[in-house]
Order: C-alpha cells, then structure tokens, then sequence
C-alpha cells in the first residue's frame, strides 16, 4: 500500500503543475483576447518581408 | 498624384467604390480601373498601394473605411505636449513607446490585417497587436523616429482614427479583474477535482479495514489542505458581497450560499476531526467551481461597448486656441476666460463661448433634440455641446468646460442617481422564502431526530446534510446561466443589456416611451420632395452643382437626394453665399438661385408648414418650385409599435423637437396616444417620473444628451446608436438602430428569459426533494450527495442554455427575417 503515497504526491504534483501552467497563461494575457487570434491565424501572412 | 486619371464626367451607372463599398453617390473618381466615391477613399487606396498592401482588397469582406474628411494637418499636435503624451501612452523607455489605443472605426477581419502591417506604412512602427473584441491596438514604436501625433495622424489617414478622449486624460486604466475571475475558476476546478479523486474510496465503502486507516487520514487532510484557498480565496467574493448585505440590512443571494457554504465546511471539519466521516468537500469545492463559472458567463461584459460614458468623453481633448494670429492646440481643461477657439466644421464647442465670427450654423441635436441646426450671429452667446456645420468659426471662452452649461447640465442630482436593483431580481425574490423554508425544514429535521428519536449523531448529519443538498446555488446557476445566455444572444442581434438586472426589469416594461430625433428618426437622412414645375435635366444638374458648393445641412440633403443626376465640373461663376437665405451662381449665362422664399423671391408660405423646411429654386429670376425637407422615419416604425401594442405595452412620444409630423405620428402610437413636443430634458424626467408613479415599468428609447435624465429615471434607459462606438448617455442598454424595430422581440425574450428561471428553479427543486427525502430521513450518503450535487447543476445549465436559445429562435427570428425582406 506504500506505493499509494508516492502515487498521491506524484498525481498531486502533476496537477499542480497543470494549475502553474493555466496561472502563467491567464498571467500573460492568453485569455484576454479570445477572438483575434483565431482570425489572425486564417489571414495569408504578406508575399513580401 | 499619378494614378489619378480624369474624373468621370457624366455617367448614369451605378459605381461601388471599390475601397469602402459603398455607392459613389456625389461624384466618381476613377483611377487603376477602379472607382472611388471621394478622394478621401482615393488616398488611402493610394497610400496602401504605395507599401504594396493592396492584398487588403482580396481579404474575404474587406470594406475600407473612408478616412475622416474634418481631419486637418495639426490636429493632433497637442499629443505632443508632455503632460498630455505622457497620459496617451501605456510605456516608454526612451527609445521604444507603447500606446494601446480604442480604434472604433475597427470592424472586420480585414482590419486586423491592415492594423497588424501598420510596420509597412511607417518603418518606425516596430510592432502592433490588435484586440479585436475590445477595438484596441497596442503598437510599439520608436520614440524619436515617430511622434505621438504623426502616429495619430498615420492611422486617422488610412481611416482608423483613434479615439483620445477626456477620459484617457483623467488617468482611469482598465482593471485586471477579468484575469483574477479566471484565477478563481482555475484554483476551485483544480481543487474540485484532486478532492474527487481522493474522495473517490469513500463512495465505494472501500477501506474498511485498520491498515487503510492511515490513508483514510491523508486523504483527509490533502482534501482539507485543497479546499483551504477554495474558501479562502475563491469564494471570498461571496461573504464579501453578503457582509455588505448584511451591513445594509437587507438579505441578497449571496447571503444563504455564504451560510451554506459556511455550514458545509464547518461540518467536514468536525467529521474529519472526529473521524466520524469524510466530509463534504468535494460537495463545497464543486459548488463554488460551478457558481464562479456561472458568474463569469453573467458578467462576461462586451468589451467595446461603454455604458458610462459621460460628457467627459463626448469632448475632445484639445482644441485649436489663437492668439496673436498664431493658432496652437490646447487642452480643453485648461482653456480660459477670454481665450478665443477656433472651430471647424463638424467639430464640437467645448464651452460656452461668445462668437466672433460673422455667422455660425450650430447643430444642438445632441444636447437639445433639436433636428435642425440653428443659426448664431455674431456676439451671440453659444451653449457647450453645440457642433459647428460649415466654415471654422472663431469663439470667445466665456465660461471654463468645468462651469459651462452642459457639465452643470450633466452634474443635475437626477443624472447621478443609481437604480436599485439589490432587492429587486427575481433570483433574489425567490430566494428570500427559500431560505427561510430551507432553515425551517432543517430545524424541524434536527428537533424530530434529536427529541423524538433521541439520535443526537443523526440529527446533526441530518441537519447539516439538509442543508447542503438544499444550497441555493442551484437557483444561483438558473439565473446566472439564463441571464448569461440571454446576454450574448442579445448581442449577437446587436442588442447589449448592460448586465442581468436590466435584462429582469426589460422584462417587466409596461411602457415604452420614445424620442424622436435620432431615434424613431433615421440620422443623416431625410424625405424630400419636389413640388413644382418638373426640371430639365439640365437643370437638375445646375442644382446639384450648385448646393454641392455649400455645406449647409439641407444643401448637403439635396445634394444626396440627386443621386442620380451627375454633377458637372462646369465652373459656376458668381458664386454668392448669405447665410441663413441662401446662394445664387452663374451657370453659363444663366441665373441659379437657391435657398428660402424672400431670397429666390417667391410668393407665399415663407417657412412652409411647420412640419417641413422648404428650399426654394429660381432660375432667371423664375421660381421653378422648392423641395419639401422633412426627417425621415425608420421605415418598420408601424410594425414596431403596433407589435409593442399587441403585447400590452403602452407607447408614448416625447420630443425636444418642435411639433413636426404629429399629423402622421399619431395614427402610429394608436388610441388616445400621447404625444409631446417641445420637451426639456427635465420635463421629459418629469413625464417618465409621472408614469412610473402610476405603477408603470418604463422603458426610454432615446439617443442624445436631452434624453439622459429621463434615461436615468426610467426603468430601463435604452440609448439608440447608429454606430455602438459613438458617445451614448449613461444607459441601461444599447442599441443599434437598425434593430431597434426588434424591440418587441427584445421584450418578449427577456420575459421568456423569466419564466425560465421559474421553471430552471422547479427542476433544481425535484432534485433538492429527492436529496431532502434521504436527508431528513438520515440515510444520505456521500457518494449520493457526490453524484446528485454536479447532475444538478449540469441539469440546470443545459437547460437553461436549450430553452433560451429556443426562446431567441422564436422572438427574434421571425422579426429578423421581416427585417431582411425589407
């Protein structure tokens, strides 16, 4: 039953990690725009630099 | 400039102008096998071309805009100024600045491209990043290399001006409350899920025996350890809004969540402790998940769209002050007594001013309901508010902007009031008896069990399992996901409530009252008529040449009603124009004159009716006859008013206006309809205040600065607005006025929206009976509380989510298609 708890922790720190990552994207603004990225990616980039 | 060839002529085919769209209606430029309505399009097209951006034109829907023609070289030097640059901008480092600035004009797809190649316009431009949803663009640039007005000056060429108001003065920055919501969601899902998980073996009885019990106690206090910052910090707006309740003596929604919430959390605590149970955790972490999410759809709000404007925006921010012959920009809050300003056509009179000038045309439309402009001569005092139509106009300060009629107009107590709306919403008024019947069949749960039978333990599982199964929260989530919906349907029709409580009390409008100008009035159009002997075309054409001269108001109107008669580029000479009579030319050998009955001569009615200006036409001294101006009305204005009619509500006309049209408006507003002219804003407050004693709900359609009082006072203040971007009175909803005819459709959704909640309520409450059942009996177990917690409040958002998009399919559809056909 020992290996439960090294499981717990390990699960747990996998979350954890997921939640640091969904903090850092609000943090850098990913969701403070939902709509122009999606219009952006379908505009053909210019022929020319 | 090299691409441009001849002007066209003369031609009777129609022409798109292939930058903004539209139909060339004045004259037809025609360069690179493409037509242009007017040099402005030309320019940019020109421009666009020169840093090989044409591919703008092949983008799906790309419909350019037509730059501002009032725009002037030095309009935005006052930018420059450091007290106002340093307020434009976002950051700077000296070499590298950033604005982030409310583009409106912004409206497709290909905007966003254009915006985003800005560094193809101007080199110096290092990068830009539109929001879309929000108008904004934040474009970096170098400092030195580009000023902040050549910026301003760049994109107000290409036709995205931007917009620099008072407001952005005052220093006010948008907050990060949007980002803080989305923490909170995250932190209570993350926690509502570990806490399931762990909570997962006492669903299933699992572990019984002695060596499970250290993992038992772990389980406990990880689920304990996840749940601290749910309450801490996620559900802390819920005790704060309830404190502040309590403190205001009145009981809201938030009140019973957060003694529920309160009790749940207490009660885990003590089984944990006592190793009496597992607690309900995951039950309190998943309530909290699921009413944040809730809320966050309810107060989504339209980036964008602006409900508390005041006059601060209204204004611009400098305006161009002369002194010794030398014309500089200022800061319109550090104009003085005595300063002299000069206005140009279309530009607005910041503060009440003595005029200088010869003559000016003021259009007091916004400020007063006034259709047509007045004329101020000179030594006249002008009013704050007014905008100038025609030649620039010079004008003395007689008060600063913070004394001037329109602020103190403005600061009236009526205009400051809030509406209430804490006891009012539906939510709220349901839930008042659900508490108490809640606390009541708890209590007598608790008193049965702990006096009859004697079961002390049983009567505290209980009482506390009573009351979380019962938790409000499900009545909280019919509401905010019905009223969230309702939000974003109404804005996919161009329709934008301000937030829930105005979508609860549009539902409840008895009474519709309407202004008239620019709002049952189309903006910038009007119906005219020719009476008199029928024109040669030639002669035709020597009118529309002529009033295309001028820029008066109703030379402008002629001048688009001959659409179809092209104008010449035939010189007229002797061209005169005397303000307020009207002007008289030369075609040829020819005599045209134009303008009122004493100027062209002619006998009889000087002013027509009074339901209509009257522009009279002469040539060689011959009245041919005049053209009959009147406002034009929105073309499903019967419809909408005998649907509002067909739903029991009453309609009303308020106008500022002179009695115009009564003859024809009155048959619309039905039976015994009241109509009143002439209003001022406070009697217009005065009549909604009338009404609203009568027991009535009032709902105010109106547009201007004249309606803001009785915007205010109504129940629900619908600010009408062909362009969402333009300054509205503070409001309660806005919308576009080509929809407004869907008003009815509007009214009859948000009730649908009511009898939602109702029934959303009733389906939460055969949930809470089934979980009450086994609660009061004692045999509530976690793993039931578990499934039946989330099942229902899944249930309630699914249907509240179907039946009001049903609802929306059925009010508005039918109306829209009307709509189309015509």
């Amino acid at each position: 039953m020992s290996a439960l708890y090294l499981l717990i922790i390990a699960s747990l720190l996998v979350a954890l990690g997921f939640l640091g990552a969904f903090i850092w994207s609000v943090r850098k603004g990913h969701y403070d725009d939902d709509y122009t990225p999606s219009v952006r990616i379908l505009l053909d980039d210019s022929e020319k630099p | 400039m090299s691409i441009l060839t001849a002007p066209e002529a003369i031609s009777d085919t129609r022409h798109a102008c292939y930058h903004c769209g539209e139909d060339c209606r004045d004259e037809v430029l025609h360069a690179d096998d493409h037509d242009f309505c007017c040099d402005g399009c030309l320019t940019v097209y020109s421009v666009l071309k020169e840093s090989d951006l044409c591919q703008y034109y092949a983008i799906e829907g790309a419909q350019g805009i037509s730059p501002d023609p009032t725009f002037y070289k030095g309009k935005y030097d006052h930018l420059d100024q450091p007290e106002v640059h340093d307020k434009m901008i976002e950051f700077t480092d000296g070499r590298l600045t950033t604005v982030y600035w409310y583009l409106p004009k912004m409206h497709c797809s290909s905007c966003i491209w254009l915006l985003e190649h800005l560094y193809r316009l101007n080199p110096a431009v290092r990068s830009s990043v539109v929001n879309f949803p929000e108008k904004k663009v934040r474009i970096t640039f170098d400092t030195p290399a580009l000023r902040l007005s050549e910026l301003a000056a760049l994109l107000t060429r290409i036709g995205y001006e931007p917009y620099l108001s008072m407001e952005d003065l005052s220093g006010k920055k948008a907050g990060k409350w949007n980002r803080t919501r989305l923490y909170k969601i995250g932190i209570a899902g993350f926690a509502f899920g570990n806490i399931m998980m762990l909570s997962f073996p006492e669903y299933f009885h699992l572990g019984q025996n002695t060596s499970d019990q250290n993992l038992r106690t772990l389980f406990g206090i990880l689920n304990l350890a996840l749940s601290l910052p749910v309450l801490f910090y996620c559900a802390a707006d819920f005790y704060k809004s309830a404190w502040s309740a309590l403190k205001g003596r009145y009981l809201n929604i938030d009140a019973p969540i957060a003694l529920a919430l309160s009790c749940v959390f207490l009660i885990s605590i003590y089984q944990l402790a006592t190793q009496t149970g597992p607690g309900y955790l995951d039950s309190f972490a998943g309530a909290v998940f699921f009413m944040l999410v809730g809320r966050y759809f309810q107060d989504k709000t339209y980036a964008g769209v602006s409900f508390d404007r005041d006059y601060k925006s209204y204004f611009p921010i400098a305006i161009s002050v002369v002194s010794d012959g030398i014309e500089t920009r200022k800061p319109i809050t550090d104009l003085q007594k005595g300063d002299r300003m000069l206005v140009r056509n279309e530009e607005l009179i910041p503060a009440d001013a003595v005029l200088q000038s010869a003559v000016a045309m003021v259009d007091y439309s916004f400020v007063s309901g006034e259709s047509q402009p007045v004329e101020r001569r000179k030594g006249d005092t002008i009013y704050a508010g007014g905008k100038q139509k025609g030649a620039a106009i010079e004008l003395e300060v007689l008060r600063e902007v913070s004394q001037s009629y329109l602020t103190q107009l403005w600061n009236n107590e009526a205009f400051v009031r809030e509406k209430d709306d804490a006891n009012k919403s539906l939510a709220a008024r349901i839930n008042r008896y659900f508490s108490l019947v809640v606390l009541g069949i708890a209590t007598i749960t608790f008193a049965f069990w702990f006096f009859v039978n004697k079961n002390s333990e049983t009567a505290f599982l209980a009482f506390t399992t009573t009351l979380l199964v019962a938790c409000p929260c499900a009545l909280l989530l019919s509401s905010t996901f019905t009223n969230g919906n309702l939000l974003s349907v109404f804005s996919r029709n161009r329709f934008y409530p301000k937030n829930a409580h105005s979508i609860e009390r549009l539902a409840q409008t008895d009474a519709v009252v309407f202004d008239k100008t620019g709002t049952i009035t189309l903006p910038n159009d009007a119906e005219i008529d020719f009476t008199g002997d029928p024109s040669t075309r030639e002669e035709l054409v020597m009118i529309k040449t002529l009033v295309g001269q001028s820029s008066h108001p109703l030379s402008r109107l002629i001048a688009r009603h001959l659409t179809d008669v092209p104008g010449s580029q035939r010189v007229l000479t002797g061209f005169s124009e005397t303000s307020g009579k009207g002007m008289a030319a030369q075609w040829g050998a020819r005599m045209v004159k134009v303008g009122s009955a004493g100027w062209v001569g002619a006998v009889g009615n000087e002013e027509g009716t009074g339901q209509s200006s009257r522009v009279y036409v002469a040539i060689d001294e011959v009245v041919k006859g005049y053209f009959t101006i009147r406002s034009k009305y929105r073309p499903e204005l019967p419809e909408t008013l005998s649907a509002l009619r067909g739903a029991g509500i009453r309609t009303y006309l308020l106008s500022g206006d002179r009695p115009t049209d009564r003859d024809l408006l009155a048959p619309l507003f039905g039976e015994n309809a009241v109509l009143l002219f002439n209003q001022k804003p406070d009697q217009k407050l005065d009549f909604v205040r009338e009404l609203q004693r009568e027991g009535r709900h009032v709902l105010m359609v109106g547009d201007g600065l004249n309606d803001a009082g009785a915007l205010r006072q109504s129940d629900v203040g619908l600010a009408v607005s062909d362009d969402i971007n333009n300054f509205s009175p503070s409001c309660d909803a806005i919308v576009e006025g080509n929809r407004l005819s869907l008003l009815p459709g509007y009214i009859s959704l948000a009730r649908s929206g009511q009898r939602i909640i109702r029934q959303s309520f009733a389906i939460s409450l055969i949930y809470n009976i089934v979980g009450l059942s086994f609660a009061v009996t004692g045999h509530l177990s976690p793993v039931i509380a578990a499934i039946l917690m989330p099942v229902s409040s899944i249930t309630i958002v699914a249907f509240t989510t179907l039946a009001s998009n049903t609802a929306a399919r059925r009010h508005l559809k039918k109306l829209i298609n009307v709509i189309n056909q015509t």
